[in-house]
């Protein structure tokens, strides 16, 4: 993994002379969710490219938006929820780069949507044992998402169901093919869900938590496996988590959301190294790690995540910095706009961001100001 | 498989002299695998098998695992949430007493419940949605004796500030706060009647990260002032690093290895141990590794393998694993495995940051 790492970061390859076309391109994506009680904005303005061969991870805390954007770009967004703005640009390998479908275009129960969902881009799920049916052989399910997808016939699509099996490190493929989910163990479950993603060969692989439910040692399996499928075939992983150690293990790019905005954009070693909004910094910084000297206080980002309905003005995480201006952050929204090479980030801290939204500058000194004391906020220590 | 007596002979597997507040000694938790129409007992689940462990007073002992390892079953033992199938759990009362919690008959437990208490994992579903925050944590106070209503609301004023919640949210219910507030007011509620052991079972793993941080924070804290003891239940290491002062690593129902917290994490001498170490993901991508993960699953504790549980998976298995199991030993000062070969195999640890 390790010239995975290091040798090939993302900003090269596209600063150097053959400049490759993002396989899916995110752009300004707005899903919202119209319930009686109010709307809910759970993703509100998301842009990011993913590579062929790259995974992109998004990451952020429970309601910032991650698992809606991926269902957003698969369209199995449940109601009340619905795309109500941006582009979700799926670029086919076949042709010269002008086969470019919009998915948020198209009819989310259509023949189109349907042929995608499952050929081009595959999913795996946080929890396999509620996403494989219970009254079904896994190998009946893996066969029929094949034939899907695949003019094939029964025998042959069992052999591959059995093959995929094989590829993805379930023992005794063979056997285990006529077992149904519930005699699989959580590990070997999810490796039938990954082969089930791959029957029909998906350019794109959506990992929505794909190991949370795990225990370590086989989350580390499962990040490997994933690792090896990817040099094999070329795929791009959209990696979706809350760890930000998996993070660190396994994206190339990272984007960063909270509360349905993305804050901050870049590669993963700026990411870790050099985050530059706030909140980046005070997540990295709040992670107790194995590494961290232990019984010392953590630094801490104070309060909660505000509720969705009750969503701060301006910038979303303003009611939690500690570097909050008030005036302009508590008023204006940031957007995502470049702050370093290769790196983006929501925050009128920088210059960038502030000649973006033409804001007025802040006032002398006023840049480290304590956070005002939410009326809502209950429990602040 | 002499865990026992291996501890007996040395004494304990804490330093001498210590103040024990807990001493639990071959702890076992079977359930019986029944079938057939006459529900004949066919086997046994060895949830917990033969455990053996101490607490001292005002540390710090975590027990870690992955699923199924029998962590939990061990915590509701020591509680008598669940009763031991055999073993010894003493306790050593407020009044200077030892008590045997595994065989206390029910009038005497319920005196000694006051002393020790639980922080749940999900603060969702461990708070009763129809009682106020004053009644929830009032509850216990109530419970036990103090029936002046005042007296309970300055009680459960002083517990909300100590676990830095405002008094004034008395009156509201559960749903209007947020999992980390919920998870102070469970905290509030454990610690309503002074117990001198807190058994926290995964109190930060349903939280968000940034939340996660608060209530640690908070543990410690409160672990200070009030000179608590904690048996702390958790899967995530990091997590256990940052709170312990020792740890217990169980498999399969057995503990593997205990030894204090830098000892463990620096030079684990049970390859499980080591292998959970290097699971982890380190939140830094130049710290990217090809890692070898281990091979196949936690095995089962209604048939287990032969010999040493972890035979099956170790990278280091000889010929001796698969059919003896190995003694729970002292293998360095202060620090006990049980594996045949811990003596002669340098384990990769983590490299320690200075924890000065």
């Amino acid at each position: 993994m390790g010239d995975r790492v290091m040798g090939d970061g993302v900003i090269g390859d596209e600063g150097g002379g053959a400049v490759r076309a993002p396989l899916l391109s995110v752009r300004d994506l707005k899903t919202y969710f119209f319930q009686d009680d109010g709307m809910v904005k759970a993703v509100d303005g998301a842009s990011f490219d993913v590579f062929a061969g790259k995974t992109l991870g998004i990451v952020g805390e429970s309601g910032c938006g991650k698992s809606v954007t991926a269902r957003s770009i698969m369209r199995i967004v449940d109601r009340p929820g619905r795309i109500v703005g941006g582009r979700i640009l799926l670029r086919s390998a076949k042709g010269t780069g002008s086969n470019e479908i919009d998915l948020a275009q198209l009819n989310a129960d259509g023949a189109q949507m349907r042929a995608i969902n499952g050929g081009e881009i595959g999913l795996i799920f946080q929890e396999p044992m509620t996403s494989f049916s219970p009254v079904h052989t896994v190998g009946n399910q893996i066969v029929e998402a094949i034939r899907l997808h695949r003019a094939m016939g029964k025998q042959a699509a069992r052999d591959r169901a059995i093959e995929l099996l094989r590829l993805v490190g379930v023992p005794r493929p063979e056997g285990r093919v006529d077992e149904y989910a519930h005699q699989l163990s959580g590990g070997l479950r999810q490796r039938a869900m990954i082969a089930m993603a791959l029957a029909a060969d998906p350019k794109l692989l959506i990992a929505d938590e794909p190991t949370t439910a795990l225990d370590v040692t086989t989350q580390s399996q499962i990040l490997n496996l994933l690792v090896d499928l990817q040099e094999r075939n070329g795929m791009a992983i959209v990696l979706i988590t809350h760890d930000l150690g998996v993070i660190a293990e396994m994206a190339d790019d990272v984007v960063v959301m909270y509360l349905g905005r993305v804050v901050e954009e870049g590669p993963v070693d700026d990411i870790f190294h050099a985050p530059k909004h706030p909140y980046t910094r005070a997540l990295l910084r709040s992670i107790p790690s194995v590494d961290s000297p232990p019984r010392r206080k953590l630094p801490t980002i104070s309060g909660s995540i505000p509720h969705p309905y009750n969503r701060p003005p301006g910038c979303p995480f303003h009611t939690r910095c500690p570097d909050v201006m008030p005036g302009l952050c508590n008023v204006v929204e940031p957007p995502l706009v470049p702050v370093a090479l290769g790196q983006m980030a929501a925050c009128f801290l920088y210059p960038e961001v502030r000649a973006a939204t033409a804001a007025p500058e802040p006032a002398a000194g006023g840049g480290r100001t304590p956070a005002p004391l939410l009326p809502t906020a209950v429990g602040r220590r | 498989m002499g865990q026992g007596n291996g501890r007996r002979g040395n004494g304990s597997t804490a330093p001498a002299g210590d103040d024990l507040l807990l001493e639990v000694s071959g702890l076992k938790k079977f359930y019986p695998i029944r079938r057939g129409f006459l529900r004949k007992v066919v086997g046994h689940v060895r949830a917990v098998d033969d455990v053996s462990f101490d607490i001292r007073r005002g540390e710090t002992l975590a027990l870690v695992g992955e699923s199924g390892c029998g962590k939990t079953t061990t915590s509701r033992c020591i509680l008598r949430a669940i009763s031991p199938t055999a073993g010894k759990i003493l306790f050593k009362t407020d009044g200077g007493r030892v008590v045997d919690v595994a065989t206390l008959p029910r009038e005497r437990l319920r005196a000694l419940r006051p002393q020790m208490q639980m922080i749940f994992q999900d603060p969702y579903s461990s708070l009763n949605p129809r009682m106020t925050i004053l009644n929830i944590v009032g509850e216990p106070l109530l419970v036990n004796g103090v029936k002046n209503r005042q007296e309970r609301i300055d009680r459960v004023e002083e517990l909300l500030r100590l676990v830095g919640l405002r008094p004034e949210f008395m009156r509201r219910y559960p749903h209007a706060f947020s999992g980390g507030q919920r998870q102070r007011i469970g905290i509030a509620r454990a610690l309503a009647l002074n117990p001198s052991l807190v058994v926290a079972d995964e109190p930060v793993s349903a939280l968000d990260v940034s939340v996660q941080a608060q209530i640690l924070n908070l543990l410690l804290d409160l672990q200070e002032r009030l000179g608590l003891t904690y048996l702390f239940v958790a899967h995530d290491l990091s997590v256990v690093k940052h709170l312990s002062d020792r740890v217990a690593v169980m498999y399969v129902g057995k503990i593997v290895e205990l030894a204090e917290r830098d000892q463990l994490f620096a030079a684990p001498k049970h390859p499980y141990t080591a292998a959970l170490l290097s699971a982890v993901p380190k939140p830094d991508p130049r710290a990217r590794s090809r890692r070898q993960p281990l091979r196949g699953e936690v095995a089962n504790p209604a048939a287990p393998p032969s010999g040493c549980y972890f035979h099956p998976r170790c990278p280091y298995a000889i010929d001796i694993c698969a059919t003896d199991a190995p003694a729970f030993e002292e293998i360095v000062p202060g620090q006990w495995a049980a594996c045949h070969r811990a003596r002669e195999l340098r384990l990769p640890g983590i490299a320690l940051a200075s924890s000065a």
